[in-house]
Parts: structure tokens; sequence; C-alpha cells
């Protein structure tokens, strides 16, 4: 491994002010589950590594009814798995967190990690497009927020400027009858990367669908928030018509490759089969909200 | 040979306890290779080729060898020239001139992967960094990746003198064709009611053992060299790195460290030879440790495959005709496991009419080595399920089809004299009678496969020594490695023969100049064949303990007896009461001296091993994934030493054929690339994906060994890869022809099904 230096501030404007001074040489570290393998691969190869984990602002899992949800980019995932309140309002989030790596993975990694790692597989972030959450960033020029569905550019790339952190992110609270729900499919039942992620959320009015929202993850470059696929349920009821049509135009919204981990015609079957299956359960849930 | 019991029953042997090494490996404490340090040592790395293909046109080390802290470089330039030729090095016979040239390409690199050359620096990070400061001109060639293209005509060529002898002096990726006959195939097949040919392709898999290659290398200035390593086979380390390194070899000694898996893959060289060329070049220790990465790219597969089965069964469910053509991918050097392949094929079964066609050819992947029954899971993947198919359309049960005509005592092998006892259609019976077979599987989706497979099991030459201490316990020492625990077993040989507790008997893993020279850990062959020195050292012991006491009672040593670690006259007399081998053991002083009682066997009467696999899945026919639900192996084991480790060994088999027959495979890109470098894409079962695994040992003793003993340890990945694919068509239709029979390639199957079923049932309107 390529020899680097290691800074760990307590606040804010400390990690803020070495971001800047050492710009694309440096790189945030929460958990290192993505960035200290890329630094033993040799993929990346920070001079300077600036550890964000005792960062108050980082470190805030902090949910109201009314504001919704502010989660710190260092709150790790098995916190999030745990937290009641999560559970309750989030679980479609929460059951991602808690299906990134193995638990001792859990423990370190973070959602605001698994986003900024760029991954177009990561699991959280079609979650977190189903949710409509935004990306709280800092930066030398102040404050910026950009959606979720934005904040990936190519796989690996962010909209991070070099002396940029992603410091919370920011979730609307749920509205009435509505929930969420997340899936992926892997080969194996543990342990494996999504080769085909889906989460949606859906907002129910009596038995038609008021709004749903639903986020794909390892079927393009970048996690894609399903707009037609989205829309097309609004004001429907979820009957087998209208999962098989949200179904097929999240297919439609994939643009796949082949790779070991699929084909690209397997990823997009998979896109409808999962798109179907998610719609369903995040769907169950609201009817009991 | 009769075995020493008391009543003639066991005491130790079929009990089940704590193995020996056990406390060291649970709190951390066992050695294993990379946990060696020496003073002064430096830390190795191996550049390794970019491309599948390509000729080295030169290769600079004056940067890296600049670079603070780097000690030395090393690339082929340093290796003797070694002989082309078949060599014996030790039991096997290896071409010294490929395996040098797979330690350190010379003209070519021949896979992603190769290694090029070897740097010793301070640390880790510093060798690393100067392998990327080693400049190496290609000439990129195009690679030859599967068998279909390496056997085409016009291929690239990936070892220009290679020739086979049927097409003179042409050039060729073919290293061998094998043939075996019997009988007249095409009557055969005229005989037939029902002929089932398939054609089936199976991915390069990896052993997938958990510890990476490791290697210590510590030269001195008299000529003589150490290797700390893991490894299978200490003594074949010696003598693969002696003939690589151009040296005798008895100037290299072998230590072997405590090994966290080999499966067969630990067998060979790679890293041994770079450690002792950098140590005599820096005049330090040099340790190298693969990463999982070079693990993958570097060492180990197994091929993959090409093969073709036409089956012929009358009415009756009798197999009249059976023809075989097979390529087998062999890596970039010849010597792919298909002669096993071919052998093992139609082994179990006694087919009047046979042909079989096999081809060991070189392909632009790294050089196979052994894994577990080599060559035997990928060709049952295509009888097994031909066999299933055969069933269907007599209308009889899969087992019944197996136990008509399995083969027994006195049935032809494919190639050597009639088998002894056997109990392949014991293995049979037992899943046709076991809870699992008998319970029905309901629910859609859902189906049950059967398999059977078969293996040789090895014999070859094992050493052991016994020594009685003087407070009577005994130590057993081997040269074999311990990979499944085996030193376990060697102890209750040990403590039975001797009539002593287990925990009185130590046994040990000696290095190469602490026993006799004992092969490899491998063919099963441990329990089998060092346990058969291990018995008559036992044996040597004990007559020199009855010798002993025969002097201190004034008798002949053929008056006493030793029964239960107890020494005594056959016929009791006065003054002379029996002494236990702790009383003994106090007066071996005054009667001569220590006692060591030692064997070494270049063991005859091998048992082969055949089991049978029953599995039940369930397939989501919507994405195509596999989940197994229940799995049940019976094997025929001989006579199991220590059954808790015997039933490891089924389980260890069947999970790994679980994972080549699902997942498991090697994904090269178009230009010869490996993708799935690491644990992540190279997908083994983890312990989530596998229900517990039942195991049923038959006992049917080999009657080669006083013990009844049959290797044990490799049959059981042979039938898993069929069995799936047979319960994957009662569960949705569908027989795959393909390994891994992962969801993509399920769900194109079962996609293609449906819409079939569709065009026909559109076409009845």
């Amino acid at each position: 491994m390529h020899a680097f230096n290691y800074e760990s501030p307590s606040t804010l404007a400390d990690a803020l002010k070495l971001m800047k001074a050492h710009g694309e040489k440096a790189r945030p570290l929460c958990g290192g589950t993505d960035l200290l393998i890329q630094m033993r691969a040799g993929v990346r190869q920070p001079e300077f590594v600036v550890d964000i984990k005792k960062i108050k602002e980082l470190r805030e899992l902090k949910f109201s009814a009314r504001a919704g949800l502010r989660l710190g980019a260092a709150v790790s995932c098995i916190d999030i798995a745990e937290n009641e309140e999560m559970r309750r309002n989030y679980p479609g989030l929460t059951e991602a967190a808690h299906l990134i790596g193995s638990l001792q993975i859990q423990n370190r990694a973070s959602v605001g990690g698994n986003l900024c790692n760029g991954s177009p597989a990561a699991d959280s972030t079609p979650a977190l497009i189903a949710l409509k959450a935004r990306a709280r960033i800092a930066g030398p020029r102040g404050e910026r927020e950009v959606p979720v569905e934005e904040f990936v550019v190519s796989p690996g790339r962010t909209v991070l400027k070099p002396g940029e952190l992603l410091v919370q992110l920011l979730i609307p609270a749920p509205a009435p009858h509505s929930s969420d729900a997340y899936l992926r499919f892997i080969p194996r039942n543990e342990m494996d990367i999504a080769v085909v992620g889906v989460g949606a959320s859906v907002t129910l009015d009596g038995d038609k669908v008021k709004a749903a929202r639903i986020g794909l993850g390892a079927v393009a470059a970048t996690p894609l928030f399903a707009q037609k696929a989205s829309e097309s349920l609004a004001g429907k009821k979820l009957d087998d018509a209208a999962l098989e049509t949200a179904a097929r135009l999240a297919s439609e919204a994939s643009s796949p490759i082949d790779d070991m981990r699929g084909t690209a015609e397997y990823r997009r079957h998979v896109t409808g089969v999962l798109t179907r299956r998610v719609l369903t359960i995040a769907a169950e849930r609201a009817r009991k909200r | 040979m009769e075995a020493t019991t008391s009543n003639g029953k066991f005491k130790v042997i079929g009990t089940r306890p704590i193995r020996h090494d056990g406390i060291d490996k649970v709190i951390g404490r066992a050695k294993y290779g990379a946990d060696y340090a020496f003073p002064g040592m430096l830390f190795g790395k191996v550049l390794r080729s970019p491309h599948a293909h390509a000729r080295i046109k030169s290769i600079k080390t004056d940067k890296a060898l600049k670079l603070p802290g780097v000690k030395a470089v090393v690339t082929a330039a340093d290796l003797p020239e070694a002989a082309n030729r078949l060599e014996q090095a030790g039991e096997m016979a290896i071409n010294p001139h490929y395996l040098s040239m797979n330690i350190l390409a010379r003209d070519k690199v021949l896979y992603d992967g190769h290694a090029i050359a070897a740097v010793a620096a301070t640390s880790p990070h510093i060798a690393e960094e100067a392998l990327k400061l080693i400049e190496v001109d290609y000439e990129v060639l195009e690679p030859a990746m599967t068998v279909d293209a390496a056997m085409k005509p016009g291929a690239p060529i990936l070892l220009p003198d290679l020739r086979n002898r049927e097409e003179g002096d042409k050039q060729t990726n073919v290293a061998q064709h094998y043939q075996f006959k019997r009988g007249d195939v095409e009557a055969g097949f005229r005989a037939a009611d029902y002929v089932v040919e398939r054609e089936f392709n199976t991915a390069m898999v990896h052993q997938g053992y958990i510890e990476p290659h490791n290697a210590v290398g510590i030269y001195n200035a008299d000529g003589q060299a150490t290797i700390y390593c893991s490894t299978q086979g200490a003594f074949d380390v010696r003598s693969l790195s002696a003939q690589v390194l151009g040296v005798p070899v008895g100037k290299i000694k072998v230590v072997p460290a405590e090994i966290g898996g080999g499966f067969g893959g630990k067998t060979t060289i790679y890293l041994e030879p770079l450690s002792v060329l950098l140590s005599k070049k820096t005049g330090h220790p040099v340790k190298l440790v693969m990463t999982r990465s070079e693990v993958l790219r570097a060492s180990g597969p197994t091929s993959g495959s090409k093969i073709k089965v036409k089956m012929g069964a009358t009415r009756d469910g009798k197999i009249v005709a059976a023809q075989v053509w097979m390529a087998y991918e062999a890596g970039a050097f010849p010597g792919s496991p298909v002669g096993a392949g071919a052998m093992t094929i139609l082994a179990p079964y006694t087919i009047e009419n046979l042909q079989i066609d096999a081809y060991d050819v070189v392909v632009n992947r790294p050089k196979t080595a052994a894994y577990r029954a080599p060559g035997a899971s990928n060709a049952a993947m295509a009888s097994e399920t031909v066999i299933d198919e055969l069933a269907e359309k007599c209308g009889i049960d899969p087992l019944d089809l197996r136990i008509q005509n399995g083969v027994k005592e006195g049935s032809p092998q494919v190639v050597g004299p009639p088998f002894r006892r056997i109990g392949f259609i014991e293995t049979c019976e037992a899943i046709k009678n076991s809870d699992h077979y008998k319970s029905p599987l309901s629910g859609p989706y859902r189906g049950r496969g059967v398999a059977s497979g078969f293996w040789f099991n090895a014999g070859m030459q094992s050493s052991a020594t016994v020594n009685i201490h003087t407070d009577g316990t005994a130590s057993v020492v081997t040269g074999s490695p311990d990979i499944g625990g085996s030193r376990a077993s060697m102890a209750m040989i040990t403590a039975e023969v001797l009539g002593l507790p287990v925990t009185d008997v130590r046994p040990l893993v000696a290095d190469t100049d602490s026993i006799g020279h004992t092969d490899v850990t491998g063919g099963s062959r441990v329990t089998f064949a060092t346990g058969m020195a291990v018995y008559e050292a036992a044996q040597d012991a004990a007559r020199q303990l009855r010798e002993r006491a025969a002097k201190v009672w004034e008798v002949k040593p053929e008056d006493v007896e030793l029964h239960d670690g107890v020494l005594s006259l056959k016929e009791k007399a006065e003054g002379k009461a029996p002494m236990t081998i702790k009383e003994m053991a106090t007066k071996l002083a005054r009667t001569g001296g220590p006692i060591i009682g030692r064997a070494s066997v270049n063991a005859r009467g091998v048992g082969p091993a055949f089991a049978t696999t029953c599995v039940d899945v369930e397939v989501d026919p919507d994405t195509g994934k596999v989940q197994i639900l229940r799995c049940t192996i019976a094997q025929d084991v001989g006579k199991a030493i220590h059954p808790s480790y015997v039933e490891g060994q089924m389980q260890g088999g069947t999970a790994q054929g679980i994972g080549w027959g699902l997942n498991e495979e090697y994904f090269y890109d178009q230009k010869g690339i490996l993708r799935n470098t690491g644990l992540l894409d190279y997908r083994m079962p983890t312990c989530l994906d596998l229900p517990l695994i039942e195991t049923i040992l038959v006992e049917v003793p080999n009657p080669g060994h006083p013990l009844g003993v049959r290797g044990v340890g490799e049959v059981s990945i042979v039938p898993p890869p069929a069995a799936l694919a047979n319960a994957i068509y009662r569960a949705v239709g569908v027989r795959m022809t393909e390994t891994p029979m992962s969801p993509p390639r399920l769900l194109k199957a079962i996609l293609k099904k449906r819409a079939a079923e569709e065009t026909q049932s559109a076409a009845a309107d």
C-alpha cells in the first residue's frame, strides 16, 4: 500500500480546513470498508486520509415527525439498523443498511460512505432515492444541497468537488399511509453485492396510490430514479396491471451492462421482477400506517 | 495382516476424540506459513503479466533496483534452463521446463497473472512500489481462452515446442489424446431402445483455500536452503524446487507450516523457489505471501471443460453403450486432469461397449493444479445427468437404474484389474433407505435429484516413527501435512495398537530432514497409506516392548503379549506380574535403551471410493436462483477411524461441489483478463447458502488395508453438480448442460422453455 498521512479532526471546521488544504490529494475516511480495499488495490492513492468519524454533525441521527430525518454521513449502518425509529419510519432504508456486507462491516460502514463511494451497486442509495433524500454538502464555498439521485455522476465519481464533504442526508418525514422497502438480487444469500437493487416508497390514498418513488441500483452507470415508473402509479390501484406497467417502465429505465455479476438482459428482467416485489412490500407496509 | 484389537473390537478407532492440534488452532497460536518471521527478513513481491498472451521483448529492472529499500530483483534469467522432458520428482512425473516457465515466464507470458519477476525489499510496500518500476516491453498476442478456440485450425499457438503423437511435427495446443475402448460401441447403440446425447460446458473453478500461498526462504552460505511454507507435500516442494533451482534435493529442507486449506492446490510450487533465489541474492531470509487476487489469477484452478456424452439403454434399464468426447483446459502448460476424468466418468457402471476420447488442451489461463478428485466432478456433471435422463425415459427410479448397472466386486474397471470389494451399490441403497429420500417433497418449483461419483484414491510412499517416552506415553511422527484431521487419526491408530489412551499419544508432522520420504497429502491417501505406516510402526514398537518385557522376565518374546497397554505372559508365572507400558517404560534404559518403532510403506491395496448424493432444491422461476432445501450424502468410507473428520470431509467436498455447480466460475473478458479476482465476485457458497449436509457413512472395509481404511477425502465433491442439475430439472423442467448453473444461466433456460411452451400452445390454438 502507498504511504499516506492520517488526520482525525473533531470539528467540521477543522475537517473542511484539511480538505481544502489538501484538495484532490485528500480523501475522507469513515468506516474504510471501501477506501482501504481501494487503497490496497491501488485504485485510489490519497496522500491524506481525513477520518470524519469524530465530528458531531456527522454522527447525528435525529428524527422528528415534522422535520423528518437528519442522518449524519458517518452514522454506522448498524446504528441505523438497530434504531427503533428508523425501523418504524424508514423500514426500506433500514433493511438496505442492514444488507451491506457482514455485521462486522455494518459496524464500520455508513450510509453516507456507501453513497460517497459512488458505486452504482450501493445498496442504500436506491433506498435513499425512494425516500427523496437530499445530500447536505459543506465545502470551501459554504453549503449546498443535492438530490441523492444526482449525487453519483459516474462509477466511483460524485458531485463532491475537491475540499467538499458530505455532512448529512436529509430525508422528509414519512407522509401518512406511506412506507418504503428495498430488495436486492444476489446469487448467494449473504455477503454479496447487488446484481440488481430496487428501493420503493409508496404513499396510499385509500385503495389507490397517491405517490410512489422507485430507485434502481446496479443497472446503470449510476443509481437511478425511475421517474416514469414511479409516476405511472399515481392515482392507480396497485393491481397486477399497474405493477406490470411499473415493472416494465423500470426495466426500460435501466441501462445495464454485461459483466461477471450478470448479463444486461438478466439485469433488465430482474429489475422488473424486483420492482413488482418491492412495490408490493412497500404498499403492504403503508397500509398498516 | 490382522488388526490388533481387544476381543476383535476397536477401543479407539471409531470414537471421536478432540483433535490434538485443536487448541492451538482455536486460540490462534498455530503457525501458518505467513506467521513465520526471522531476524533481518525481507519481503518479496511478484510482478505479474497484465496480458493473457504476449511475447516478452525486454525486461528492465535497473530503476526498481535503485529504489531505496530494494535489495534484489530476479527474473527467468536467474533460473537455470530446465530439461524439457518428463522427469520423476518424487512420485510425480513433471516437465521441469514447463514448471520453471510457470515460476517465472521466460520468453512469453501465457496468462493474465503469469509471474515475470520478483523483488525483495525491506518492506512489502517498498517491494510493491518497486514492481511498478520494472519495465516490461510486450508484443501482445491473440489469446486462446477455451478448448474450442485452442483446438480450431489456425489457433494461436501457446507453446511453440509442443507436439503430440497424432499430429506429428505440427505445432499444436493439444498436448495429449487419450482413448479408452471396450466392446463395440456402434453395435451397443443399435441394441439400445433409448439413446441420450448431450453436450456440456463446465467453467474453470478454483479450490478456494482461504490461506493464500506463502513461502519463507533462507539460503545459507554453505549452500543449504530451508523453506517454510504451507503445503500439502513438503517432500514435493523439496524435489520440485530442486528441479527448478538446479540443485540436488539434499540441499533443500522444507518445513511444512500449518495449512489453511489446500484441496489439491498446494501440491505444487509457486513462490518457494523465488524465496530461495531472493534469499541467495540478498543473504537475508525472504518471505513472499500472495494476495487473494494473485491466488485466483495465478494458482491452482481446475479445468473448465467441454464434454459430449452419448449413452444408450434398453427398455428395461440396462446401459448398453456409452461414447464420450472430452476436452479439458490444462491452463498454460500441459497436464489437465482429463485422463482422470476419462477413467472416472463411466467408472460406476458396467457398460460392455464404450469409447472415451479425452484431450488435454493448453489455453491462456493459469496452469491447472489438482483439485479434490481432479477431473471427476465436471465429468460426472455430464454422465450423471445423462444417466438421469435415461432413467426417466426407461421409467425407472434413478437410484434403481444405478443399482441395476452399478459396479461391484469383480466388475471391470475402465483401466486396470476388476474391482475388489467395493461399496457403490451400498451407497445407492443407503440413499434409497434414507429418511431424506423417503420423505416426500412437495411445493411448486421444488425438485429432488440424485447423482453418484467415483474416485480412485491413492497409495504411494509414507514413513512413520512411533517413540515410546520414558513415562510410557508415545509420539507418532509422520511426513504428512495435516489438512483433514489426520493427526488425530494417526494418534488413534497408534493408541489402538499399543492400547494407550489417545491423549497419551502426541502426533507430529515433521520436516523433510526429520522423517523418511513421504509423498503428498493428496489422493485421499494419508489415513490409508500413512495410516498403514503408522499401524506398522506401532506394531514395531509393540514388538520391541514385548521383547523388553521378555528380557525383564527372562522368557522368550513370543511368550509375552500386549493387550490394552498391559504386557503379560501368555501363561501366568510366579513373580512375573503383568506390567503396564508405563512400568515397562521406566525399565527401557536398563534393557537396551529407547524404543523407536518405525515403518515405511509403498502402499498397495488401495480401495476406491464411491458416493451418492441426494439434494432437494427450490428454484425462483423469476430470477433463476436456486435454494438448497436438503442435502444428504452416502459414501463408502471403508472404516472410519475418526467418524467426525470423515463426516467433515464428506460435508466439505459436498459444499465445494455445490459451489462448483451453482455459482463458481473464472470470468475472463474478451482480452483474456480475469475479472473476478476476489471472493466477492468469485462466489463460493457461504454457510448461509447451505443446509446442514447430512452424512451416511457406509462402511465396506477395504480388503487391502489392515484396518479396512479407504481414502475418504475426495469423492464427495463428485456428485453435487449433477445432483443439482437433476434436482433443477424436476423443479422447473429444464436440463442444464452448463456449470455454473448461476441465476442468469438458469433464468435464460427457464424463459426459453416458457417461450417454447407459449409458441406451442399458440400453435395448438
